[in-house]
């Protein structure tokens, strides 16, 4: 059956697909997921925060992305967020943020929602006792989450963060909806141009699946590292 | 040095952790909080750096009112030292990095004085070896030397203990009081809440005896060991000392 299909098209655009397709991907995972998890943290400890309206923010942030499909959120930034610069600014016209730009800070905003809870349970599962020795120590509340809370909740939660992460690299692929040239959207460009719509999306959904298989795989390898040591 | 007015304490709005408590420790006195559990005394004890607030009354650290909202308490903290029931060293750090942490962000020294102190007060508690290993690596009571020493090397006018034999296992609690003995003898400020009776004849100056939330006695040792004035401080006496 294979024998009408030709996967030579495959070989001929590796260096299109991966160059530029995939190091846009990786690229835009990377940061959304360094900004993400920044953001997230933030949001974690307002959450956590004595402040009941800081809170309160926070949570309702976190309910209001949650309940959002990505897709829907992707499209109405890139469409919305000139018009509300334009309104901020006072400016005469739309202001132009570049494709890359508002997807990253979507991707952010978004997936702050999300490592948020999990920055959450990672503090919450630190002991009481550590702040309060950090305090006896002199510690501020700032110098506390810096140099004690922190670095354990994040080691703690280094398997699930990574896990979010992985699930982060297989949603950048929505960035097709702004015809950005990411893996998918590189492959499909392809596709399109030479007619070879099955060869290509079963390369793009190989190459996705083994990228994602390989890393699942190292954060299980890491998470009974972790075990151990603990 | 340390002073407790009337201090009242409240968790929520119904439960009264600590009623009318008076007392205070003089500069180089050693001073055992002892009673049954649930009597407020490691309440207490954390109230006097903070760590619990309190709702009235006041506690006066080396001339500075504890519960003013306009004290600079981690300033404050620093001076105190505290060593708790589960020892609390940080998991992620070498022994010797625990020591130097705070010495460096807190008081400002430079990593070489952090280390140097570090090491010296990891010698005194006879862990020296051990300074490259995390916590984890160490038993009960080598941890809680650790914690000793990392409160040391803030160079503290005064030594809160809360508890700190509880958690250990028999055989691991001699080598940590030893260490609070030396400490004591060498004449530092420390209020311990313990059930060391051992501990407390050896060392401490005056025993101040809690249930339920009051300060039932507060005697100079040889009175409290020898004829405890309220019935409550005897029963638990017999009870402790009859095994």
């Amino acid at each position: 059956m294979f024998a009408t299909f030709d996967f030579d098209v495959i070989r001929r655009s590796l260096g299109y697909l991966f160059l530029d397709g995939m190091a846009f991907t990786l690229t835009l995972t990377a940061l959304s997921a360094l900004g993400g998890i920044i953001f997230g943290t933030l949001i974690a400890l307002m959450r956590l925060s004595g402040f009941k309206v800081l809170g309160r923010i926070a949570g309702l942030y976190v309910d209001f992305m949650r309940s959002l499909p990505l897709v829907l959120v992707i499209f109405w930034f890139y469409f919305l967020v000139p018009y509300v610069g334009q309104w901020l600014t006072g400016a005469s016209r739309p202001i132009s943020v570049g494709a890359f730009t508002s997807a990253l800070v979507t991707f952010i905003m978004f997936e702050a929602a999300y490592f948020s809870e999990i920055m959450r349970a990672g503090i919450q599962s630190i002991s009481k006792g550590q702040p309060a020795a950090a305090n006896a120590l002199g510690m501020t509340y700032a110098q506390t989450m810096r140099y004690v809370v922190l670095p354990q909740a994040f080691r703690n939660m280094l398997p699930v963060l990574l896990t979010q992460t992985i699930v982060l690299f297989q949603d950048t692929s929505l960035v097709y909806v702004l015809s950005m040239p990411d893996f998918l959207g590189a492959a499909s460009k392809v596709a399109q141009r030479d007619g070879r719509l099955v060869e290509m999306y079963l390369f793009a959904a190989v190459v996705y699946f083994t990228i994602s298989c390989v890393a699942s795989f190292g954060v299980r390898r890491l998470q009974a590292r972790i075990s151990i040591v603990r | 040095m340390i002073e407790i007015n009337h201090v009242s304490k409240w968790y929520g709005s119904t439960f009264q952790a600590l009623k009318d408590c008076t007392t205070k420790v003089a500069k180089g006195e050693v001073v055992v909080v002892c009673g049954p559990s649930g009597s407020g005394k490691s309440t207490l004890i954390k109230c006097v750096n903070a760590l619990e607030p309190i709702q009235e009354g006041d506690i006066i650290l080396d001339g500075i009112k504890v519960n003013d909202p306009k004290t600079d308490l981690p300033k404050l903290r620093a001076r105190v030292g505290m060593v708790f029931q589960h020892f609390e060293l940080f998991p992620h750090l070498k022994i010797i990095e625990n020591l130097c942490l705070a010495q460096e962000k807190v008081l400002g020294r430079s990593h070489d004085e952090a280390m140097a102190k570090g090491a010296k007060l990891l010698d005194r508690v006879g862990l020296k070896v051990h300074a490259n290993k995390y916590p984890a690596e160490l038993s009960g009571g080598q941890q809680q030397r650790v914690a000793i020493a990392r409160a040391l090397a803030m160079d503290p006018i005064a030594m809160l203990f809360d508890e700190p034999t509880s958690a250990l296992d028999p055989e691991m609690i001699s080598e940590v009081l030893d260490v609070m003995v030396d400490l004591a003898r060498e004449g530092m400020t420390m209020m311990v809440v313990t059930h060391e009776m051992g501990f407390a004849r050896k060392v401490a100056h005056r025993v101040i005896f809690m249930d339920q939330g009051e300060i039932v006695e507060d005697a100079q040792k040889d009175d409290f060991f020898g004829k405890p004035r309220s019935d409550r401080a005897q029963k638990f006496l017999s009870k402790i000392l009859s095994h």
